[in-house]
């Protein structure tokens, strides 16, 4: 396992005045209905997990699930009421502001749902503002920014306003700002949701090109479970404020923890979300001549293996068996154990 | 029984006028009661009776309390004078140096704060009159008469006429285009020939030592009101009466804490600019977007950088909003403070009115309504102007405006030097052209005021005399007769049934002050007056939006000519009617109603405006005529916003009726009025003052609470 950069345990946040007292009378058994009761909503109930280095978490839930209360406690733009953050092993909550504002300056960078650009500075103002903000000269902060507008591909409008671009390019310049002091630790608070389908479907794949040379560390907000699917490593699904299940896609899809879960995952269309890893079968007897990755989409290979009457090999990269996978376990995948079957 | 369910609040509304009417009713009219009682009056009458309170002794005229409350808080004027007596002269002296006599003297500190701030802001204003008029004044304060004296040369020399208005173009040009640059120009051509040139720069530098200290003031105290609660609710209450206290009545304090002079102009109109300047700081910055602010936080801003270059440059537009509010009210103070003695197109135009002489008056008003509009636009242009990027430019482009500034000024200064040979022996033009030597229209319009008069004297007469008798009269006479207790019960029932139980605490609060002030019954004429503007007023503006509202374009050059009218100080509209109507109620109720007017169309056009176009478009696929539209669509959903327009109404009513007490009036205008020319003012003054901001605001608090109902159940904002 690689080394745990961000872990929260047992985090609260609950709105209110007398939230603090009421957190610590209810033992950490926060109900929602009694709390609401006595003037306080609750935003995030008793979060516990870990994004290891290089990992992209998402963070799914509709709108008032506390998804984005939950990010804004681990960037400490709120203040969590309760519980532990830890930042590269760092106690988030007992940083001093310096230290915080050193931390935000180094090591962390976001992106906002409406974009968040100043209006009174241009593409690459913008981006060259978290630079100045730490005090680094205009000329180096401005030819560091030069390489962001490349590296997100707005070349020749660096010297434009946000006000003459369109959402999707608005939002480039978000992604530039965030990623301008190199940070390790990245957020995004629902960044393509304000976008036309077409364009966040475009921003989607441009974002997973960007992780795969920069791996970083990811907290993905979003309420598209299908934007959720593609792009994270592990999905965390919230209702209410907690953390309904924290899994891989794959594992989501196939064994929803709770009812709300396996209502997500009915639409889904499992052939483009499984690999052939996560259905195979162990056992590496009678097999026929076709050979598959244990890597590859269900969809990509479905046809090639229906056509078969063994089960066909799956091999990983070093081109070694490590089981086996039959047409019919296909057509339960892709057709079985859906409601209406049932 | 069905109908008393069915409409419950209609119930209440009649119970209410029931009672109000038999309250009315009941109470008779005491035979000894007199329209004039009390202390204000300073007469001395053994059927007087009396209390101490505080060691101040009231004096007045008993009634019964159903009728008239006995003036219980007629000790507050007296004691806040004297309290700011004591302040003044005798509370916490310190040793002062003194320069002339080179002794230590004891003073007390209020007063040397005071000195020390006329001090600085006479000296202030001295700078800019004369870099834009020349003098000496600013040489002595830093060297001595004596230096002068030996030094003739040393004297600023003022600028010639041509480099200001070629300025006041140039600027323009930059921040709106062609056509303000244009006006500019011919505006400040126009203020030089006809002889104005040196009463205006007075005024323009008063508002250029008073607008931008108003801003510095307005935006710092905005900033602190922002970041914290507590002293936005400090505030706040001290904004709402700034905002409907009238303008005439902070003049007096200001007499006795700075004397009479620009100094205490400037001070007193920041007074007046500092709270719009406040609510739109606050309002600009609020308007941010909070996800603006985490990204400034995420980007690693501290507290300072986060003020300072994100939410300020966010905010950009809002706070120039505010600079443009305190440039217009520094402006309209600018006219008004004449009363205490600034100089400048004010005072010549009070001197004017005074003699009756509406040709000059005339001309001076031209004058401020000129410069009025030139500092709106200008400022509006600036506050809606979006950076252009200019990294890309060379150096000639980027600032070509500085370099033509700067040819105007070569030229400007050869020219008034080859005007020393043209003018030799008399003024020299080119420089400035001297107040009587300008071409001057007062004779021309002094005699089409005669032609008017002559040739209609017997209709305005008919019709002044008219609406005096038959509808003014009653009128006041009606609101007179209203006993005290059934007033009081008709607001508060009134607050009660449509803001419930605060409400109506808060009207209440608001009318008992007015009541056991020593002004009840002055408090009622201004009421009247007003009410009679706002009733015309609104019909007016109802109308004439309404219609201009069919078509789009004049819907637009409606809204135009608000924009221009609202602009002019409230005492320039005070000329046409005196031209018109002499120096009689009409007069004042005349320039009460084109005032009032503009809110009112103002407010009903936009109103409608905002009706949306879904439903417009939902309305007509319902097959409904324009009529019918107008009536069952429109007015409704309009009709919350349109109310508003009624509350900004009454407030210029209000400002309107209390400024008209310069012609000539009974109400609590004329006792402010008298307060400036009394020493013992200032309690009297400010007292009032609050009487007349605290009628605005139970009709502010009620039609506030109104439209806030409504929008909700119509589900607006």
């Amino acid at each position: 396992m690689a080394e745990t950069v961000i872990k929260c345990e047992n985090v609260y946040k609950i709105f209110g005045s007398n939230a603090k007292k009421m957190l610590q009378e209810s033992n950490g058994n926060v109900d929602a209905k009694t709390f609401q009761e006595n003037g306080c909503i609750v935003g995030v109930n008793n979060a516990s997990f870990e994004v290891s280095k290089g990992e992209m978490l998402v963070v799914m839930g509709l709108s008032g699930s506390g998804k984005s209360t939950l990010l804004r406690c681990i960037s400490r733009l709120t203040d969590a009421t309760g519980g532990k953050i830890f930042i590269e092993g760092q106690d988030l909550l007992q940083l001093n502001n310096k230290e915080l504002i050193e931390l935000r300056r180094n090591k962390m960078g976001m992106v906002f749902q409406s974009f968040a650009l100043l209006p009174h500075k241009t593409v690459v103002e913008n981006i060259a503002f978290p630079l100045q903000i730490k005090g680094i000269k205009t000329e180096d902060s401005i030819s560091k920014a030069m390489d962001m507008v490349k590296l997100v591909g707005l070349d020749g409008r660096e010297n434009y306003f946000p006000r003459e671009l369109s959402g999707g390019q608005q939002q480039r310049v978000g992604i530039a700002r965030s990623l301008a002091v190199e940070p390790d630790i990245w957020f995004l608070d629902e960044p393509f949701s304000a976008l036309d389908p077409l364009i966040r479907k475009e921003m989607q794949d441009e974002f997973l090109r960007l992780q795969e040379k920069l791996q970083k560390t990811i907290m993905f907000i979003t309420h598209d479970f299908d934007e959720a699917l593609k792009l994270a490593d592990r999905i965390a699904i919230m209702k209410d404020g907690i953390i309904e299940q924290l899994d891989t896609p794959a594992n989501i899809v196939l064994n929803p923890a709770t009812e709300y879960v396996r209502k997500f995952t009915e639409e889904v269309p499992r052939e483009k979300v499984l690999l052939i890893e996560d259905v195979m079968d162990a056992s590496k007897n009678d097999l026929g001549d076709l050979k598959v990755s244990k890597d590859e989409i269900i969809e990509n290979v479905a046809e090639k293996i229906l056509t078969q009457e063994k089960a066909v090999a799956v091999i990983d990269s070093k081109n070694e068996i490590v089981g086996s996978i039959n047409p019919t376990k296909i057509i339960n995948t892709v057709f079985g154990g859906r409601k209406n079957n049932n | 029984m069905e109908f008393l369910k069915k409409y419950p609040k209609t119930f209440q509304w009649l119970f209410l006028l029931i009672v109000f009417f038999a309250l009315c009713f009941a109470i008779e009219v005491p035979e000894t009661y007199k329209f004039i009682r009390g202390q204000a009056e300073f007469v001395k009458d053994p059927n007087q009776s009396s209390y101490v309170f505080l060691g101040k002794e009231v004096r007045y005229y008993a009634f019964d309390v159903f009728w008239r409350l006995p003036p219980l808080l007629g000790w507050l004027p007296i004691w806040i004078n004297d309290s700011l007596f004591f302040l003044m002269n005798e509370w916490m002296p310190i040793e002062v140096w003194n320069e002339d006599t080179q002794e230590f003297k004891s003073r007390p500190i209020v007063l040397q704060i005071s000195r020390n701030l006329t001090a600085f802001m006479t000296f202030l204003i001295q700078l800019i009159r004369e870099v834009l008029l020349g003098g000496l004044e600013t040489i002595v304060a830093f060297s001595s008469w004596d230096w002068i004296d030996k030094n003739p040369w040393a004297e600023l020399p003022g600028l010639p006429w041509t480099i200001v208005a070629a300025g006041a173009a140039i600027l323009s040009y930059k921040v709106s285009g062609k056509g303000l640059a244009l006006f500019a120009g011919l505006t400040m051509i126009y203020i030089s020939i006809f002889g104005q040139w040196k009463p205006s720069m007075q005024t323009l530098s008063f508002i250029l030592v008073a607008a931008p200290l108003s801003f510095i003031f307005g935006l710092g105290l905005g900033i602190a009101a922002f970041k914290s609660k507590r002293v936005e609710k400090a505030l706040y209450p001290i904004l709402l009466v700034m905002q409907t206290m009238p303008q005439y009545a902070v003049l007096v304090p200001a007499l006795v804490l700075f004397g009479v002079g620009d100094h205490a102009a400037v001070i007193i109109t920041m007074v007046v600019a500092i709270p719009p300047m406040i609510l739109l700081t606050i309002l600009g910055l609020r308007a941010v977007p909070p996800e603006v602010i985490e990204a400034g936080r995420m980007s690693g801003c501290n507290n300072w950088q986060l003020m300072f270059k994100v939410l300020i440059p966010t905010a950009r537009r809002d706070i120039l909003i505010g600079v443009n509010q305190v440039i217009m009210v520094c402006f309209s103070m600018a006219v008004i403070s004449a009363f205490i003695g600034a100089k400048g197109l004010g005072f010549n135009l009070l001197l004017a009115l005074n003699q009756l002489n509406i040709g000059l008056a005339l001309e001076a008003g031209l004058c401020i309504s000129l410069i009025a509009i030139l500092l709106d636009k200008m400022s509006l242009a600036w506050a809606n102007k979006q950076t252009d990027y200019f990294g890309n430019l060379t150096f000639f482009q980027r600032n070509k405006n500085i370099l033509f500034f700067a040819a105007t000024v070569i030229v400007g200064i050869v020219l008034a030097y080859i005007g020393t040979f043209l003018f030799k022996g008399s003024f020299n033009y080119l420089f400035e052209v001297p107040h009587n030597k300008g071409i001057s229209t007062a004779d021309f319009w002094n005699k089409g005021v005669d032609w008017i008069f002559d040739t209609f004297f017997v209709y305005i007469k008919a019709f002044n005399t008219w609406l005096i008798q038959e509808v003014l009269q009653p009128m006041r006479a009606l609101y007179l007769r209203m006993p005290a207790v059934a007033t009081i019960v008709l607001v508060v029932g009134a607050g009660y049934l449509i803001g419930g139980i605060r409400s109506a605490l808060v009207v209440c609060g608001l009318t008992l002050f007015i009541a056991l002030s020593p002004w009840w019954d002055r408090a009622l004429v201004t009421t009247y007056m007003a009410t009679f503007g706002v009733i015309v007023s609104c019909t007016i503006g109802f109308t004439v939006g309404t219609l201009c509202f069919q078509n789009k374009r004049s819907a637009n050059f409606m809204l135009g000519v608000c924009d221009i009218f609202q602009t002019f100080p409230s005492f320039v509209y005070l000329i046409p009617v005196m031209m018109l109507f002499g120096i009689t109620d009409t007069s004042v109720l005349i320039a009460v109603i084109v005032y009032a007017t503009i809110p009112a169309t103002r407010y009903t056009i936009e109103g409608l405006r905002s009706v949306p176009a879904g439903l417009h478009d939902a309305a007509t696929m319902s097959g409904v005529n324009k009529f019918q539209r107008l009536t069952k669509i429109e007015f409704p959903l309009a009709f919350p916003h349109m109310m508003l327009g009624i509350n900004q109404t009454i407030v210029f009513a209000l400002f309107m009726v209390i400024i008209g007490a310069f012609i000539g009036t009974e109400d609590l205008g004329q006792y402010i009025l008298k307060a400036l020319s009394d020493k013992k003012g200032a309690g009297i003054g400010l007292t009032l003052g609050i009487c007349v901001a605290f009628i605005a605001l139970i009709f502010d608090n009620l039609i506030r609470s109104w439209v806030e109902k409504r929008k909700k159940h119509l589900g607006i904002d």
